[in-house]
Protein backbone atom coordinates (compact mmCIF):
# COMPACT_ATOMS: atom_id res chain seq x y z
CA UNK A 1 0.00 0.00 0.00
CA UNK A 2 1.38 3.20 -1.22
CA UNK A 3 0.07 6.93 -0.07
CA UNK A 4 1.50 10.15 -1.41
CA UNK A 5 0.11 13.74 0.18
CA UNK A 6 0.71 16.95 -0.66
CA UNK A 7 1.09 19.90 1.96
CA UNK A 8 0.60 23.38 0.46
CA UNK A 9 0.69 26.73 1.74
CA UNK A 10 2.66 30.23 2.10
CA UNK A 11 5.96 29.81 2.86
CA UNK A 12 5.92 30.04 6.78
CA UNK A 13 2.88 28.85 7.89
CA UNK A 14 4.74 25.27 8.48
CA UNK A 15 3.84 23.03 5.51
CA UNK A 16 7.33 21.80 5.38
CA UNK A 17 7.00 21.12 8.79
CA UNK A 18 4.06 19.10 8.46
CA UNK A 19 5.34 16.96 6.13
CA UNK A 20 8.48 16.56 7.57
CA UNK A 21 6.73 15.72 10.85
CA UNK A 22 4.63 13.13 9.27
CA UNK A 23 7.18 11.32 7.04
CA UNK A 24 9.27 10.77 10.38
CA UNK A 25 6.22 9.39 12.39
CA UNK A 26 5.36 7.02 9.35
CA UNK A 27 9.24 5.82 9.08
CA UNK A 28 9.23 5.36 12.76
CA UNK A 29 6.21 3.30 12.45
CA UNK A 30 8.53 0.83 9.85
CA UNK A 31 7.34 2.05 6.53
CA UNK A 32 9.29 2.99 3.71
CA UNK A 33 9.07 7.29 3.04
CA UNK A 34 10.31 9.80 0.65
CA UNK A 35 9.69 13.70 1.54
CA UNK A 36 10.23 16.08 -1.90
CA UNK A 37 10.35 19.76 -1.02
CA UNK A 38 9.54 22.47 -3.32
CA UNK A 39 13.16 24.57 -2.93
CA UNK A 40 14.31 27.63 -3.93
CA UNK A 41 12.08 31.28 -4.33
CA UNK A 42 9.10 29.71 -2.56
CA UNK A 43 10.99 29.48 0.70
CA UNK A 44 10.97 33.18 0.74
CA UNK A 45 7.55 33.98 0.60
CA UNK A 46 5.74 32.84 -1.91
CA UNK A 47 3.74 29.34 -2.01
CA UNK A 48 5.56 26.27 -0.09
CA UNK A 49 4.89 22.90 -0.99
CA UNK A 50 5.54 19.09 -0.14
CA UNK A 51 5.27 15.71 -1.44
CA UNK A 52 5.50 12.40 1.92
CA UNK A 53 5.26 9.33 0.49
CA UNK A 54 4.25 6.64 2.55
CA UNK A 55 4.93 2.98 1.73
CA UNK A 56 5.09 -0.37 2.64
CA UNK A 57 7.38 -1.42 -0.02
CA UNK A 58 10.42 0.20 -1.86
CA UNK A 59 9.42 3.57 -3.05
CA UNK A 60 10.15 3.76 -7.06
CA UNK A 61 8.80 7.23 -7.62
CA UNK A 62 8.68 10.09 -4.66
CA UNK A 63 6.66 12.35 -6.93
CA UNK A 64 3.22 12.67 -8.65
CA UNK A 65 0.79 14.82 -10.43
CA UNK A 66 -2.13 13.35 -8.72
CA UNK A 67 -1.61 12.69 -4.75
CA UNK A 68 -4.22 10.61 -2.77
CA UNK A 69 -4.48 13.32 -0.40
CA UNK A 70 -4.31 17.05 -0.17
CA UNK A 71 -3.41 19.27 3.10
CA UNK A 72 -4.30 22.87 2.53
CA UNK A 73 -3.83 25.62 4.12
CA UNK A 74 -4.54 28.80 1.70
CA UNK A 75 -6.42 29.57 -1.18
CA UNK A 76 -3.78 30.10 -3.50
CA UNK A 77 -3.08 26.27 -3.40
CA UNK A 78 -6.58 25.00 -3.16
CA UNK A 79 -6.69 27.26 -6.21
CA UNK A 80 -3.26 25.23 -7.58
CA UNK A 81 -3.80 21.73 -6.78
CA UNK A 82 -7.55 20.94 -6.20
CA UNK A 83 -7.56 20.12 -9.69
CA UNK A 84 -4.73 17.65 -9.24
CA UNK A 85 -6.15 15.45 -6.27
CA UNK A 86 -7.28 11.54 -7.19
CA UNK A 87 -10.41 10.56 -7.88
CA UNK A 88 -12.23 9.39 -4.97
CA UNK A 89 -9.07 11.42 -2.75
CA UNK A 90 -8.58 13.45 0.56
CA UNK A 91 -8.77 17.12 0.82
CA UNK A 92 -8.80 19.02 4.21
CA UNK A 93 -8.36 22.52 4.32
CA UNK A 94 -7.43 25.50 6.26
CA UNK A 95 -10.95 27.32 5.71
CA UNK A 96 -9.33 30.65 7.81
CA UNK A 97 -7.78 31.47 4.72
CA UNK A 98 -9.88 30.06 1.95
CA UNK A 99 -12.65 31.79 1.03
CA UNK A 100 -14.41 29.92 -1.04
CA UNK A 101 -15.45 26.20 -1.11
CA UNK A 102 -13.77 23.38 -3.52
CA UNK A 103 -15.43 22.39 -6.65
CA UNK A 104 -14.88 18.71 -6.60
CA UNK A 105 -17.75 16.73 -5.94
CA UNK A 106 -15.86 13.42 -5.67
CA UNK A 107 -13.40 14.30 -2.60
CA UNK A 108 -13.63 13.44 0.91
CA UNK A 109 -13.47 17.18 1.78
CA UNK A 110 -12.54 18.01 5.55
CA UNK A 111 -12.76 21.97 7.20
CA UNK A 112 -11.02 23.14 9.88
CA UNK A 113 -11.10 27.10 10.61
CA UNK A 114 -7.38 27.21 12.13
CA UNK A 115 -7.17 30.60 13.43
CA UNK A 116 -10.82 30.91 15.26
CA UNK A 117 -9.27 27.13 16.76
CA UNK A 118 -5.81 28.75 17.48
CA UNK A 119 -7.98 31.52 19.39
CA UNK A 120 -8.26 29.82 22.55
CA UNK A 121 -4.73 28.66 22.37
CA UNK A 122 -1.89 30.31 23.92
CA UNK A 123 0.48 29.78 20.48
CA UNK A 124 -0.97 31.80 17.48
CA UNK A 125 1.81 30.02 15.17
CA UNK A 126 1.02 26.71 15.46
CA UNK A 127 -1.38 26.89 13.18
CA UNK A 128 0.04 23.87 11.11
CA UNK A 129 0.00 21.52 14.03
CA UNK A 130 -3.80 22.00 14.29
CA UNK A 131 -4.46 20.91 10.99
CA UNK A 132 -1.97 17.96 11.23
CA UNK A 133 -3.34 16.57 14.27
CA UNK A 134 -6.74 16.78 12.37
CA UNK A 135 -5.46 15.19 9.51
CA UNK A 136 -3.82 12.50 11.02
CA UNK A 137 -6.75 11.85 13.62
CA UNK A 138 -9.80 11.30 10.82
CA UNK A 139 -7.30 9.67 8.15
CA UNK A 140 -5.19 7.81 10.14
CA UNK A 141 -2.45 7.75 7.65
CA UNK A 142 0.06 7.23 11.06
CA UNK A 143 -0.46 5.54 14.24
CA UNK A 144 -2.25 9.27 16.02
CA UNK A 145 -0.51 7.59 19.72
CA UNK A 146 2.77 6.62 17.62
CA UNK A 147 2.70 10.88 16.14
CA UNK A 148 2.42 11.85 20.10
CA UNK A 149 4.87 9.24 21.40
CA UNK A 150 7.30 10.62 18.41
CA UNK A 151 7.27 14.81 19.66
CA UNK A 152 10.44 15.14 21.19
CA UNK A 153 12.18 12.96 19.22
CA UNK A 154 11.35 15.20 16.20
CA UNK A 155 11.31 18.75 18.00
CA UNK A 156 15.01 17.68 19.48
CA UNK A 157 16.70 20.36 19.93
CA UNK A 158 13.88 22.48 20.50
CA UNK A 159 12.87 24.15 23.89
CA UNK A 160 10.44 22.33 26.09
CA UNK A 161 8.21 25.44 25.88
CA UNK A 162 8.31 24.89 21.71
CA UNK A 163 7.35 21.64 22.14
CA UNK A 164 4.31 21.62 24.80
CA UNK A 165 2.58 24.40 22.60
CA UNK A 166 3.06 22.46 19.37
CA UNK A 167 1.42 19.19 21.40
CA UNK A 168 -1.46 20.83 22.50
CA UNK A 169 -1.56 22.81 18.80
CA UNK A 170 -1.65 19.08 18.06
CA UNK A 171 -4.16 17.54 20.83
CA UNK A 172 -6.47 20.55 19.88
CA UNK A 173 -6.47 19.64 16.17
CA UNK A 174 -7.46 15.72 17.11
CA UNK A 175 -10.22 17.07 19.40
CA UNK A 176 -11.83 18.55 17.16
CA UNK A 177 -11.78 15.85 14.16
CA UNK A 178 -13.46 13.57 16.86
CA UNK A 179 -16.09 16.22 17.21
CA UNK A 180 -16.76 17.30 13.96
CA UNK A 181 -15.68 15.34 11.27
CA UNK B 1 22.50 0.66 12.22
CA UNK B 2 19.15 2.61 12.35
CA UNK B 3 17.54 4.49 9.70
CA UNK B 4 17.66 8.21 10.12
CA UNK B 5 16.49 10.33 7.93
CA UNK B 6 18.24 12.86 6.04
CA UNK B 7 18.68 15.42 2.90
CA UNK B 8 20.17 14.02 0.26
CA UNK B 9 22.77 16.85 -0.13
CA UNK B 10 23.69 16.04 3.51
CA UNK B 11 23.67 12.46 3.19
CA UNK B 12 26.57 12.92 0.20
CA UNK B 13 28.21 15.14 2.68
CA UNK B 14 28.47 12.86 5.52
CA UNK B 15 29.50 9.72 3.12
CA UNK B 16 32.30 12.44 1.94
CA UNK B 17 33.15 12.71 5.42
CA UNK B 18 32.66 8.69 6.48
CA UNK B 19 35.18 7.95 3.00
CA UNK B 20 37.91 10.17 4.38
CA UNK B 21 37.01 13.57 3.39
CA UNK B 22 39.10 16.21 5.62
CA UNK B 23 39.31 19.15 2.88
CA UNK B 24 36.24 21.00 1.80
CA UNK B 25 36.81 23.86 -0.96
CA UNK B 26 33.54 25.67 -2.26
CA UNK B 27 31.14 28.28 -3.10
CA UNK B 28 27.41 27.96 -2.26
CA UNK B 29 24.88 27.88 -5.34
CA UNK B 30 20.98 26.74 -4.92
CA UNK B 31 20.78 23.69 -4.88
CA UNK B 32 23.84 22.46 -3.81
CA UNK B 33 24.21 24.91 -0.65
CA UNK B 34 23.92 22.45 2.08
CA UNK B 35 26.57 20.38 1.55
CA UNK B 36 28.65 23.49 2.16
CA UNK B 37 26.79 24.38 5.33
CA UNK B 38 26.93 20.63 6.64
CA UNK B 39 31.04 20.38 5.89
CA UNK B 40 31.33 23.96 7.51
CA UNK B 41 29.43 22.19 10.54
CA UNK B 42 31.82 19.15 10.81
CA UNK B 43 34.32 19.28 9.29
CA UNK B 44 36.05 22.03 11.91
CA UNK B 45 35.53 19.40 14.05
CA UNK B 46 37.32 16.81 13.04
CA UNK B 47 40.43 18.71 12.68
CA UNK B 48 39.23 18.82 8.75
CA UNK B 49 39.46 22.03 6.87
CA UNK B 50 36.32 24.00 5.33
CA UNK B 51 37.15 27.18 3.14
CA UNK B 52 34.25 29.29 1.73
CA UNK B 53 36.48 30.55 -1.88
CA UNK B 54 35.92 34.17 -2.99
CA UNK B 55 35.12 32.17 -6.30
CA UNK B 56 34.55 28.99 -8.11
CA UNK B 57 38.04 29.34 -9.67
CA UNK B 58 39.68 30.18 -6.35
CA UNK B 59 38.06 26.68 -5.00
CA UNK B 60 38.84 24.40 -7.43
CA UNK B 61 42.58 25.53 -7.63
CA UNK B 62 42.60 24.85 -4.09
CA UNK B 63 41.10 21.26 -4.43
CA UNK B 64 43.78 20.91 -6.65
CA UNK B 65 46.85 22.08 -4.52
CA UNK B 66 45.24 19.55 -1.81
CA UNK B 67 44.88 17.08 -3.65
CA UNK B 68 48.42 17.05 -5.01
CA UNK B 69 49.40 16.79 -1.32
CA UNK B 70 47.46 13.13 -1.16
CA UNK B 71 44.14 14.83 0.75
CA UNK B 72 40.83 13.58 0.38
CA UNK B 73 39.50 16.77 -1.29
CA UNK B 74 35.88 17.85 -2.37
CA UNK B 75 33.90 20.63 -4.15
CA UNK B 76 30.66 20.56 -4.68
CA UNK B 77 28.41 23.19 -6.81
CA UNK B 78 25.66 23.47 -9.45
CA UNK B 79 26.04 24.27 -13.27
CA UNK B 80 27.09 27.57 -13.64
CA UNK B 81 29.09 27.10 -10.54
CA UNK B 82 30.65 23.75 -12.58
CA UNK B 83 31.07 26.08 -15.82
CA UNK B 84 33.65 28.02 -13.82
CA UNK B 85 35.59 25.46 -12.50
CA UNK B 86 36.13 23.56 -16.02
CA UNK B 87 39.70 24.91 -16.27
CA UNK B 88 40.71 23.71 -12.71
CA UNK B 89 39.11 20.10 -13.61
CA UNK B 90 40.91 20.11 -16.85
CA UNK B 91 44.27 20.58 -15.07
CA UNK B 92 43.41 18.07 -12.09
CA UNK B 93 42.69 14.96 -15.67
CA UNK B 94 46.43 15.70 -17.02
CA UNK B 95 48.19 15.77 -12.95
CA UNK B 96 46.20 12.45 -12.61
CA UNK B 97 44.88 13.95 -9.22
CA UNK B 98 42.58 12.90 -7.27
CA UNK B 99 39.43 14.18 -5.89
CA UNK B 100 34.97 14.47 -5.70
CA UNK B 101 33.49 17.03 -7.80
CA UNK B 102 29.53 17.01 -6.66
CA UNK B 103 26.80 18.89 -9.33
CA UNK B 104 23.43 19.43 -7.70
CA UNK B 105 22.15 20.41 -11.00
CA UNK B 106 19.77 22.63 -12.57
CA UNK B 107 18.56 23.64 -15.59
CA UNK B 108 20.53 26.12 -17.65
CA UNK B 109 22.41 27.72 -19.91
CA UNK B 110 23.02 30.68 -18.30
CA UNK B 111 22.06 31.52 -14.93
CA UNK B 112 19.13 29.31 -16.43
CA UNK B 113 17.02 28.48 -13.42
CA UNK B 114 17.09 26.64 -9.79
CA UNK B 115 14.67 23.53 -10.70
CA UNK B 116 15.98 19.85 -11.40
CA UNK B 117 18.02 19.24 -14.54
CA UNK B 118 20.20 16.86 -16.38
CA UNK B 119 21.25 18.98 -18.79
CA UNK B 120 24.63 19.22 -17.75
CA UNK B 121 25.29 15.58 -19.10
CA UNK B 122 27.64 16.79 -22.30
CA UNK B 123 29.33 18.82 -19.65
CA UNK B 124 30.25 15.75 -17.68
CA UNK B 125 30.84 12.95 -19.58
CA UNK B 126 32.62 14.41 -22.52
CA UNK B 127 35.42 16.29 -20.06
CA UNK B 128 34.24 19.64 -19.86
CA UNK B 129 37.22 21.33 -20.14
CA UNK B 130 40.06 21.84 -22.71
CA UNK B 131 42.44 18.84 -23.96
CA UNK B 132 41.35 14.93 -24.27
CA UNK B 133 40.28 14.03 -21.23
CA UNK B 134 37.31 12.05 -19.07
CA UNK B 135 36.55 11.84 -15.21
CA UNK B 136 34.38 9.49 -13.88
CA UNK B 137 30.37 10.29 -13.69
CA UNK B 138 28.25 8.20 -11.04
CA UNK B 139 24.33 9.24 -10.79
CA UNK B 140 22.56 8.20 -8.03
CA UNK B 141 19.04 7.94 -7.85
CA UNK B 142 18.26 7.87 -4.42
CA UNK B 143 19.53 9.38 -0.71
CA UNK B 144 21.45 6.21 0.44
CA UNK B 145 23.25 6.25 -3.22
CA UNK B 146 23.94 10.05 -2.58
CA UNK B 147 25.91 8.78 0.57
CA UNK B 148 27.07 5.48 -0.59
CA UNK B 149 28.59 7.07 -4.10
CA UNK B 150 30.13 9.36 -1.96
CA UNK B 151 32.38 6.93 -0.07
CA UNK B 152 32.60 4.70 -3.58
CA UNK B 153 33.65 7.76 -5.39
CA UNK B 154 36.74 8.53 -3.15
CA UNK B 155 37.67 5.28 -3.87
CA UNK B 156 37.62 5.19 -7.08
CA UNK B 157 39.29 8.42 -7.41
CA UNK B 158 42.22 7.59 -5.48
CA UNK B 159 42.86 4.14 -6.84
CA UNK B 160 42.61 5.39 -10.28
CA UNK B 161 44.20 8.89 -9.89
CA UNK B 162 41.36 10.27 -11.39
CA UNK B 163 38.69 13.21 -10.65
CA UNK B 164 35.32 11.42 -9.67
CA UNK B 165 32.10 13.01 -9.85
CA UNK B 166 28.55 12.55 -8.71
CA UNK B 167 25.54 14.49 -10.86
CA UNK B 168 22.34 14.86 -9.12
CA UNK B 169 19.28 16.57 -10.18
CA UNK B 170 18.59 19.01 -7.55
CA UNK B 171 15.24 17.32 -6.52
CA UNK B 172 17.66 14.68 -5.34
CA UNK B 173 19.62 17.29 -2.93
CA UNK B 174 16.59 18.62 -1.24
CA UNK B 175 14.83 15.88 -0.59
CA UNK B 176 14.75 13.44 2.09
CA UNK B 177 14.75 9.63 2.49
CA UNK B 178 15.72 7.10 5.06
CA UNK B 179 19.84 6.35 4.80
CA UNK B 180 22.04 3.58 6.97
CA UNK B 181 25.15 5.18 7.48
CA UNK B 182 28.48 2.39 7.17
CA UNK B 183 29.83 2.02 10.22
CA UNK B 184 33.35 0.80 8.82
CA UNK B 185 36.15 3.69 7.71
CA UNK B 186 37.57 2.89 4.06
CA UNK B 187 41.48 3.09 4.16
CA UNK B 188 43.44 5.46 2.66
CA UNK B 189 45.59 4.73 0.10
CA UNK B 190 49.23 4.96 -0.15
CA UNK B 191 49.83 8.33 -2.75
CA UNK B 192 54.01 7.85 -3.53
CA UNK B 193 53.69 10.18 -6.30
CA UNK B 194 51.98 13.25 -3.76
CA UNK B 195 53.79 16.48 -3.10
CA UNK B 196 54.05 16.03 1.06
CA UNK B 197 57.57 16.82 1.96
CA UNK B 198 60.83 15.16 0.45
CA UNK B 199 63.13 14.60 3.10
CA UNK B 200 64.75 11.07 2.16
CA UNK B 201 63.66 11.13 -1.53
CA UNK B 202 63.34 12.67 -4.29
CA UNK B 203 61.26 15.93 -5.10
CA UNK B 204 57.98 14.66 -6.60
CA UNK B 205 56.67 17.00 -9.10
CA UNK B 206 52.77 17.51 -10.44
CA UNK B 207 52.86 19.70 -13.65
CA UNK B 208 50.96 19.98 -16.65
CA UNK B 209 53.03 22.15 -18.78
CA UNK B 210 54.54 19.37 -21.51
CA UNK B 211 55.91 21.59 -24.24
CA UNK B 212 58.55 18.55 -26.38
CA UNK B 213 55.25 17.05 -28.66
CA UNK B 214 56.50 13.82 -28.30
CA UNK B 215 56.37 14.00 -24.00
CA UNK B 216 52.96 15.71 -24.87
CA UNK B 217 51.93 12.27 -27.03
CA UNK B 218 53.56 10.00 -24.31
CA UNK B 219 51.42 11.93 -21.52
CA UNK B 220 48.16 11.75 -23.67
CA UNK B 221 48.51 7.93 -24.37
CA UNK B 222 49.16 6.95 -20.56
CA UNK B 223 45.74 9.09 -20.04
CA UNK B 224 44.05 7.22 -22.84
CA UNK B 225 45.73 3.48 -21.52
CA UNK B 226 44.11 4.64 -18.00
CA UNK B 227 40.52 5.76 -19.40
CA UNK B 228 40.34 2.38 -21.77
CA UNK B 229 41.13 0.51 -18.05
CA UNK B 230 38.02 2.56 -16.31
CA UNK B 231 35.97 1.67 -19.69
CA UNK B 232 36.88 -2.22 -19.38
CA UNK B 233 36.34 -2.32 -15.24
CA UNK B 234 33.89 0.29 -14.27
CA UNK B 235 30.72 0.57 -16.30
CA UNK B 236 28.08 0.28 -14.32
CA UNK B 237 23.78 -0.34 -15.06
CA UNK B 238 20.99 -1.62 -13.14
CA UNK B 239 18.08 -3.40 -15.41
CA UNK B 240 14.53 -3.64 -14.66
CA UNK B 241 12.19 -5.93 -16.47
CA UNK B 242 14.52 -5.95 -19.72
CA UNK B 243 14.67 -9.87 -20.68
CA UNK B 244 11.15 -10.32 -22.62
CA UNK B 245 10.82 -5.69 -23.07
CA UNK B 246 9.99 -5.15 -27.10
CA UNK B 247 10.22 -1.23 -25.42
CA UNK B 248 13.31 -0.48 -23.17
CA UNK B 249 13.67 3.25 -21.68
CA UNK B 250 16.94 4.43 -20.93
CA UNK B 251 16.75 7.23 -17.48
CA UNK B 252 19.20 7.85 -15.41
CA UNK B 253 19.39 9.22 -11.37
CA UNK B 254 16.08 10.69 -9.80
CA UNK B 255 14.36 10.17 -13.05
CA UNK B 256 14.99 6.89 -13.38
CA UNK B 257 12.95 5.76 -10.34
CA UNK B 258 10.01 7.78 -11.79
CA UNK B 259 10.80 5.84 -15.16
CA UNK B 260 10.61 2.47 -13.36
CA UNK B 261 6.76 4.23 -12.02
CA UNK B 262 5.32 4.27 -15.28
CA UNK B 263 7.06 0.82 -16.45
CA UNK B 264 5.46 -1.11 -14.10
CA UNK B 265 2.16 0.85 -14.88
CA UNK B 266 2.16 0.00 -18.64
CA UNK B 267 3.60 -3.32 -17.73
CA UNK B 268 -0.11 -4.07 -15.92
CA UNK B 269 -1.70 -2.61 -18.88
CA UNK B 270 -0.11 -5.43 -21.18
CA UNK B 271 3.14 -3.42 -22.86
CA UNK B 272 6.04 -5.05 -22.44
CA UNK B 273 8.41 -2.26 -21.44
CA UNK B 274 11.53 -2.54 -19.38
CA UNK B 275 14.18 0.51 -18.29
CA UNK B 276 18.37 0.62 -18.29
CA UNK B 277 19.45 2.86 -16.11
CA UNK B 278 23.04 4.14 -16.33
CA UNK B 279 24.72 4.22 -13.00
CA UNK B 280 27.86 5.15 -14.00
CA UNK B 281 27.35 8.05 -16.98
CA UNK B 282 31.22 7.76 -17.64
CA UNK B 283 32.03 4.95 -18.71
CA UNK B 284 28.85 4.87 -20.26
CA UNK B 285 27.13 1.01 -19.73
CA UNK B 286 26.90 0.41 -23.62
CA UNK B 287 27.47 -3.18 -23.29
CA UNK B 288 23.92 -4.11 -21.64
CA UNK B 289 22.26 -1.84 -24.42
CA UNK B 290 24.27 -3.03 -27.29
CA UNK B 291 23.20 -7.08 -26.21
CA UNK B 292 19.56 -5.65 -25.45
CA UNK B 293 19.37 -4.13 -28.93
CA UNK B 294 18.90 -6.60 -31.54
CA UNK B 295 15.10 -8.29 -29.46
CA UNK B 296 14.12 -4.77 -28.99
CA UNK B 297 11.70 -2.80 -31.28
CA UNK B 298 12.55 0.89 -30.05
CA UNK B 299 14.38 2.65 -27.37
CA UNK B 300 13.63 5.50 -25.44
CA UNK B 301 16.05 7.96 -23.83
CA UNK B 302 14.19 9.96 -21.53
CA UNK B 303 16.00 12.77 -20.19
CA UNK B 304 15.62 16.37 -18.34
CA UNK B 305 17.38 18.23 -20.70
CA UNK B 306 16.54 18.41 -24.64
CA UNK B 307 18.41 15.47 -25.98
CA UNK B 308 22.01 14.66 -24.50
CA UNK B 309 22.39 11.10 -23.60
CA UNK B 310 20.39 9.93 -26.13
CA UNK B 311 23.89 10.47 -28.63
CA UNK B 312 25.31 7.97 -26.30
CA UNK B 313 22.09 5.31 -26.22
CA UNK B 314 22.40 5.78 -30.09
CA UNK B 315 25.99 5.01 -30.15
CA UNK B 316 25.73 2.04 -28.32
CA UNK B 317 22.61 0.38 -30.58
CA UNK B 318 24.76 0.79 -33.39
CA UNK B 319 21.63 1.39 -35.55
CA UNK B 320 20.44 -2.42 -34.67
CA UNK B 321 16.91 -0.37 -33.32
CA UNK B 322 15.20 3.36 -33.37
CA UNK B 323 16.10 5.54 -30.21
CA UNK B 324 13.63 7.81 -29.81
CA UNK B 325 13.46 10.97 -27.49
CA UNK B 326 11.24 12.41 -24.53
CA UNK B 327 12.35 14.96 -22.66
CA UNK B 328 11.35 17.67 -19.81
CA UNK B 329 13.85 21.29 -18.85
CA UNK B 330 12.18 23.22 -15.40
CA UNK B 331 11.26 20.17 -13.39
CA UNK B 332 11.12 15.94 -13.14
CA UNK B 333 8.46 15.00 -15.26
CA UNK B 334 5.59 12.69 -13.32
CA UNK B 335 5.44 9.03 -13.51
CA UNK B 336 1.44 10.09 -14.54
CA UNK B 337 3.00 12.04 -17.58
CA UNK B 338 5.91 9.36 -18.76
CA UNK B 339 3.38 6.92 -18.54
CA UNK B 340 0.90 8.95 -21.15
CA UNK B 341 3.72 9.63 -23.35
CA UNK B 342 5.08 6.21 -23.08
CA UNK B 343 1.95 4.88 -24.24
CA UNK B 344 1.28 7.39 -27.21
CA UNK B 345 4.60 6.10 -28.60
CA UNK B 346 3.78 2.57 -28.29
CA UNK B 347 0.28 2.92 -29.51
CA UNK B 348 1.37 5.01 -32.66
CA UNK B 349 3.94 1.88 -33.30
CA UNK B 350 1.44 -0.20 -33.21
CA UNK B 351 -1.14 1.09 -35.33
Amino acid sequence: MEKQVLFAGFGGQGVLSMGNFLTHVALNSGKEVAFVPSYGAEMRGGTANCLVTISDEEISSPLTDSPAMAVIMNRPSLDKFEGKIMSRGTLVINSSLVDRKPAREDLLIYELEVNKLLEGLDNERSGNMVLLGAYIEKTGIVDIDKALENFSQIFHGKSDEFIKSNRKAFLAGIEYARRHW
Amino acid sequence: MKKVLMKGNEALAQGAIDGGCRSYFGYPITPSSEIAEYMARKLPLLGGVFLQAESELAAINMVYGAAATGARVMTATSGPGMSLKQEGISFLAEAELPCLLVNISRGGPGLGGIQPAQSDYFQATRGGGHGDYHIMVLAPNNVQEMMDFAIEGFALADHYRIPVMIMAEGTLGQMMEPVIQRESVPLLTDKPWATDGCKNRKPNIINTLHLSPDVLEQRNMILSDKYQEIKRSEKKAETFMIEDADYIVVAFGLLSRVAKKAIMELRQQGMKMGLIRPITLWPFPDEVIHQAAPQVKKFISIEISMGQMIEDVRLAVNGMAPVEFMGRIGSVPSPQEITRRLAQMVEGEIK
